[in-house]
């Protein structure tokens, strides 16, 4: 029998308090409390129904998938305001030769994830050979990507959308990794049982689940794989929070932190793909924005502005409550001239809501 | 690691190719006509792209230097400093887009003072044009082109409508949907996009699902249009709910051709671009300026008509 004393330097910890001490519980509360919000003033209009569901999950799922590498990115203490110009960068690399070039989609496709990961890894090297904060070197590479992306645009094609990717990628082999449904046969069943309502001309009210919604999942649960349960997480938290000491206990932490831009610059290649493949055009103005929604996300999950705390899956649900807020007002009937403000003041008061629930937990402990 | 030297040699390499380009783009002939286009829409976007694309063309053709400038934003103040340093510059002519009257007025009227001469595009209207010394204006007035879209919806039996705005709060937008009330004679909400596809998608297909009674739906350019029609495809509504839109990309043509749109409205922008700097060629050499407005648009492309042009959309000319 092995012997039953205990190392004094560990201690036990419920798995009520360790679970309550997750950074991702306040903002599952705050999940629960725009639900109840929209079960209440939305109940019956169809945003609970399947359609709805889906409706509002696709623009989770987007905004979910920049979501999670930018949340470890920023877990290890640094920005990337380059992701949204990425994304209309990537959207163009997509289109441009595979309707002006002749390119098949796949190769159109490598190469774009080639090329985003290529400059992803240069904003890293940028960030850490210069010791400029990553806030001004993104927002140069923001600037830089939209105006190379419209030069390259307007030269090539003379307009500033590229459409025609659909019947191109019609029989691409890639296609439906990025733009296809899942579960068709599921949802057709559950249609004919009466789960699932029809539309008026007797199809199911969905025809399946955008594979979009399948990449958020996956790649949440891979970052916090990453960062919960491999040594890179480790260094992730490290060079977060305390860069110097970290490196002098032998955590690579440039390399670490050039890693998770590339991962960033990767999502937002993903992103665009979906995109491109899904509406069958690029544009030059896809992404506005996306960094400061992708920063939102982050930060109603959980994670510190200032890095070293945080979790992938806290902007899972930081998406999911963004997408949620940003659906669930059409539902409501407001004017939508309002949606702005109430879109803001809901934010505000589940980021308020995550941090109280959160403060309680840490309290309690 | 890092060394500042290292980085500056670089920076004034660029620095100094970037000087001899504008020197060089300087030192051009000094009788060529120079034209300078300062508008409120970026070349980013797609109906001003074809405004600058029809600017490039006549440049090339006719022989004439033309410039395009519009700040990166909705900023009437950057336009109103853009539009004093070309001034300042003394082109042969000038091309100004305004959507803000009182912010814009001053700045033209210090031009016409100058002795440049002016002609005003797109947005500003003919009394604003003469009132503040400006040749003549072209365009399409945004207001009596939503009129023209309405009665025509009005023709066809129909009164519940939505206007998909996927920019509010950009006037000649506002002004299409408000325009477009007018024409039908009935309140038509006003529904508040976005530029993102995937969310001005589903924001159609959830007021669509909270408003299931609607007949029609408006979109006020390419960027709202294409996905609103895929909203109606995803709910089966296609052909069933009614729509159009203003402005014209190869999709919208194609939705046209297919039956699946009423129509598009062209504001044949391509000219706004091409007949300014053709008029200040011959203005420079034979003092020849037209002495009335010239209205652009509206032109509605309808089913019969819209195969023709998809192949001049795809090249950014309609």
């Amino acid at each position: 029998m092995v012997s039953e004393i205990r190392d004094e330097r560990v201690r036990s910890v419920s798995r009520l308090s360790r679970l309550l001490s997750r950074p991702e519980l306040g903002a599952a509360a705050g999940t629960v409390l725009v639900f109840v919000f929209f079960a209440v003033t939305a109940g019956s209009s169809g945003l609970f129904s399947a359609k709805g569901i889906v409706n509002f999950l696709e623009v989770s799922a987007q905004l979910g998938i920049l979501a999670a590498p930018v949340a470890l990115l920023m877990i290890a203490g640094e920005f990337d305001l380059s992701v949204g110009s990425m994304i209309g960068f990537a959207g163009i690399l997509i289109a441009i030769p595979s309707v002006f070039w002749g390119w098949p989609i796949w190769l159109s496709l490598l190469f774009t994830f080639a090329v985003c990961g290529g400059i992803g890894a240069l904003n890293g090297l940028a960030v850490v050979r210069t010791g400029l904060p990553s806030f001004i070197v993104t927002l140069g590479s923001l600037f830089m990507l939209r105006g190379l992306t419209l030069g390259l645009t307007r030269g090539i094609s003379g307009r500033t959308q590229v459409s025609g990717v659909h019947e191109l990628a019609l029989h691409d082999p890639l296609n439906s990794l990025f733009s296809g449904q899942v579960f068709s046969g599921l949802i057709a069943w559950l249609s004919d049982i009466g789960l699932i309502g029809k539309r008026a001309d007797g199809l199911p009210s969905i025809s399946g689940i955008p594979v979009s919604i399948v990449w958020w999942i996956v790649l949440t649960l891979a970052c916090t794989w990453l960062l919960t349960r491999s040594r890179f997480g480790n260094w992730i938290f490290a060079a977060g929070g305390e860069a110097n000491a970290a490196r002098d206990l032998g955590v690579p932490v440039a390399r670490t932190k050039i890693t998770l831009f590339v991962m960033t610059a990767l999502a937002a290649a993903l992103f665009a793909a979906i995109q491109v493949l899904v509406t069958g055009s690029a544009d030059t103005l896809r992404g506005t924005q996306k960094e400061f929604e992708a920063i939102i996300a982050v930060v109603i999950g959980g994670t510190l502005l200032t890095g070293g705390y945080g979790s992938a899956i806290g902007a899972m649900f930081g998406a999911l409550i963004f997408g949620v807020v940003q659906m669930g007002i059409f539902y409501t009937g407001i004017d939508t001239d309002w949606f702005k403000l109430f879109m803001g003041a809901m934010m505000v008061i589940a980021v308020l809501f995550n941090s109280y629930v959160r403060n309680r937990a840490m309290r309690s402990r | 690691m890092f060394s500042l030297a290292k980085l500056v040699k670089p920076a004034l390499g660029l620095l100094a190719g970037f000087t001899m380009m504008a020197a060089a783009t300087t030192l051009a002939a000094a009788d060529e006509t120079r034209v300078v286009f300062v508008t409120h829409g970026q070349s980013g976007d797609p109906y001003w792209s074809v405004v600058k694309n029809g600017m490039d063309d006549a440049a090339k053709t006719l022989g004439v230097k033309a410039e395009y400038l519009a700040p990166e934003t909705f900023d009437m103040a950057k336009m109103a400093q853009m539009i004093d340093a070309i001034t300042a510059s003394k082109p042969d002519g000038m091309v100004v887009s305004i959507p803000d009257a009182a912010a814009l007025s001053t700045p033209v009227k210090n031009a016409v003072a100058a002795g440049i001469p002016v002609i005003v595009i797109d947005s500003g209207g003919s009394k604003l044009t003469h009132d503040l010394g400006g040749l003549l204006f072209m365009g399409q007035d945004e207001f009596q082109a939503g009129v023209m879209a309405g009665e025509r919806i009005k023709a066809l039996g129909l009164t519940k409508a939505v206007c998909a705005n996927h920019e509010v709060g950009n006037s000649s937008l506002d002004d299409r949907c408000a325009g477009f009330a007018k024409g039908l004679g009935v309140d038509v909400p006003v529904m508040n996009g976005v530029i993102d596809p995937t969310e001005m998608k589903n924001r159609v297909i959830a007021y669509m699902t909270a408003h299931a009674d609607t007949q029609f739906i408006l979109a006020v350019g390419a960027s709202g249009a294409e996905p609103t029609l895929a909203a109606l495809d995803e709910m089966g509504l296609s052909g069933k709910v009614k729509t159009g839109t203003f402005d014209l990309s190869p999709t919208i043509l194609q939705a046209v051709v297919a039956g699946k749109m009423e129509w598009g409205i062209d504001a044949q922008q391509y000219a706004m671009g091409y007949i300014p700097v053709a008029m200040f060629d011959l203005w420079k050499k034979y003092k020849i300026m037209p002495i009335a407005d010239y209205p652009t648009g509206p032109g509605f492309v309808t089913k019969d008509t819209a195969a023709s042009v998809i192949e001049l959309s795809k090249l950014g000319k309609r």
